[in-house]
């Protein structure tokens, strides 16, 4: 194994560990392994157990996915400027979210359900918009379609929000900034079920995403039929990001920066790119869970707001070193 | 072993067809060349084959079954094409580039046995051993050709096709990527080579197919189709053809409008 990828794991554990251990009450190691191990007092039991380690889990499933999500649509889309949100999945999701809401649905496994389906008709509608426009699978129309509907989504949640009680418009808006806070094991589960369907599926058309990111008439000459690869792609990429925005709200930066830092590590081919996005990603959620609720603990940042803070340099970093 | 019969192609809001009533066939162990100029529909036939426009008429046959009813893996399995454009999306390493050649050939979670050996000939066979180690966006537009060209050979096709084989080559390679071809065709290939390079054509190609809007005007070996006369319609520009003295082939020098040359 690379060693660079060798190291990146081991900072995943370390990562996911630190987040078991600290909070605003902390354990050292010794504790945590009695915990882990079935000792340990009730007290210490209950933080790690059932109130840090869903959230972890959930950290690490949101990071693998995202990651994977943006991997597969910068390969598809042939830009590495894309991510799950861009093609609409974000805004649809807040809608749904914010309608949700605004109808006094205040209901966590509602909202999530309500994200979900928005975000996943967002994607609907910017495929729909494609293939009306008669290039269904066209990168630059499905891109532009995105934002499109993204900035129609946006339009949309400044109506809803401004119709809505002060109160409940804080919780839509502190959701759209997205959070782990509220993770409980049925959410683990449920984004469990859609990443076990979706992960194995995207690494299983791997090899089309490699022929596809030279282009679609070379693709066709490598036996993969780009149109109907592509739309396979698209929406198995952004059933992910709405299944993640569904769990956690919006977590942006993740799908974005994680796929060149992935590239940076292993190269082009897609079935590794995609597996180093899925461990890059977690690494990333989980530890910047881990500073939205210790940096100014017991208050807890927003983790969308995090992630960019820790990304945007990262990134920059990554793009002075970009040959 | 690939046939274009009738092939008939308009595109999308074209005023005019880009293909028209097309009919040739490309036959094993043998250079077909096409050539034609700029907009005469070399590149449509070439998309027409990968299924990449639709037919308004007519059929792209392999070994005489229709390509669509292959599957696109399939079709990739019989033939190897170098499109005219294509460009990595990210850079990646050559060698990496060149494995993609097997993609047809691996099974569902990326087994191919014959992998190794076929990128090995292949990188042999195109003289790029030097080139492994480098990335896609650091090459030289010729060693990206070359590079093409051995990602096509490794994908072990009967037949192998290339649009524009040798732009941005020099003399050099210009000349070792028809010997390649010809290699190919002497052992037992379909090689069809879609230029601009009409003299190289027609020192290589065993039969030369000629376009010009749409429409097949000749088809024959290069002796028969490398007609000043044909050519002069054909290119709507003053040429001459006499016979290279050294490799007896016809040979094209086209001819500077209003200036006296010596005859």
């Amino acid at each position: 194994m690379n060693a660079r990828v060798a190291l990146l794991i081991a900072t995943l554990v370390v990562v996911a560990f630190a987040a078991l251990a600290f909070g605003p009450v902390s354990l050292d190691a010794r504790e945590l392994w009695r915990v882990l191990t079935g000792g340990a007092e009730p007290v210490s039991r209950a933080i790690v157990l059932d109130v840090r380690a869903p959230r972890v889990a959930l950290g690490l499933l949101v990071g693998a996915a995202l990651g994977m999500s943006g991997s597969v649509l910068q390969g598809a889309l042939r830009n590495a400027l894309a991510e799950p949100y861009l093609l609409g999945v974000s805004g649809g999701a807040a809608v749904g979210a914010v309608l949700a809401v605004s109808l006094g649905m205040n209901d966590p496994t509602v909202l999530s359900l309500a994200a979900f389906v928005g975000g996943l008709a967002a994607v609907v509608l910017v495929m729909g918009i494609a293939r009306a426009a008669g290039m269904r699978a066209d990168p630059r129309v499905l891109l532009m379609a995105g934002v499109v509907v993204g900035a129609f989504a946006n339009a949309a949640i400044m109506v809803l929000l401004a119709t809505v009680p002060a109160e409940a418009a804080k919780g839509a808006l502190w959701w759209m900034m997205g959070s782990l806070g509220s993770a409980q094991w049925k959410d683990v589960a449920r984004l469990a079920v859609v990443l076990a369907v979706a992960g194995p599926a995207l690494l299983h058309w791997a090899r089309d995403l490699d022929a596809l990111a030279l282009g679609h008439d070379a693709a066709a000459s490598l036996g993969v039929a780009p149109e109907a690869a592509s739309r396979r792609l698209f929406f198995t990429a952004s059933l992910l990001a709405a299944a993640t925005v569904a769990a956690a709200g919006l977590v942006g930066f993740v799908g974005l920066l994680v796929p060149h830092v992935a590239r940076a590590l292993v190269g082009t081919r897609h079935r590794v790119v995609l597996a180093v996005s899925a461990v890059a990603g977690s690494t990333l959620v989980v530890g910047a869970d881990l500073a939205a609720r210790t940096t100014r603990a017991p208050a807890e940042l927003p983790l969308g707001a995090v992630t960019a803070v820790v990304g945007v340099p990262f990134f920059l970093s990554l793009l002075r070193r970009m040959r | 072993m690939i046939a274009w019969s009738d092939v008939s192609v308009r595109y999308p809001g074209a005023s005019t067809p880009a293909l028209t009533g097309v009919s040739f066939a490309v036959g094993k162990g043998a250079i077909t060349a096409v050539v034609g100029p700029n907009g005469s529909g070399k590149s449509t036939l070439v998309r027409a084959l990968l299924r990449r426009v639709g037919l308004q008429s007519g059929r792209v046959l392999i070994d005489g079954g229709d390509v669509n009813a292959l599957s696109q893996r399939d079709l990739a399995r019989r033939v190897a094409v170098v499109v005219q454009r294509e460009e990595p999306a990210f850079p990646m390493r050559a060698g990496e580039y060149v494995a993609l050649g097997r993609a047809p050939h691996a099974g569902a979670w990326g087994v191919d046995e014959g992998a190794s050996d076929a990128i090995a000939r292949a990188i042999s066979l195109a003289g790029i051993e030097s080139l492994l180690d480098r990335h896609t966006d650091e090459l030289s537009g010729g060693e990206w050709q070359r590079l093409r060209l051995a990602r096509a050979i490794a994908q072990e096709a009967e037949a192998i096709v290339l649009d524009e084989p040798t732009t941005f080559l020099d003399i050099a390679h210009e000349m070792s990527a028809f010997e390649l071809l010809a290699d190919l065709a002497r052992r037992g290939r379909a090689v069809l080579a879609v230029s601009h390079q009409l003299n190289l054509v027609s020192r290589f190609a065993d039969r030369v197919v000629l376009l010009h809007r749409g429409v097949v005007v000749a088809d024959g070996a290069p002796d028969e189709v490398m007609r000043a006369s044909v050519l002069e319609s054909v290119y709507e520009w003053p040429l001459v053809v006499s016979r290279d003295p050294a490799v007896g082939a016809p040979t094209l020098v086209p001819l500077r409008r209003n200036v006296s040359h010596r005859s």
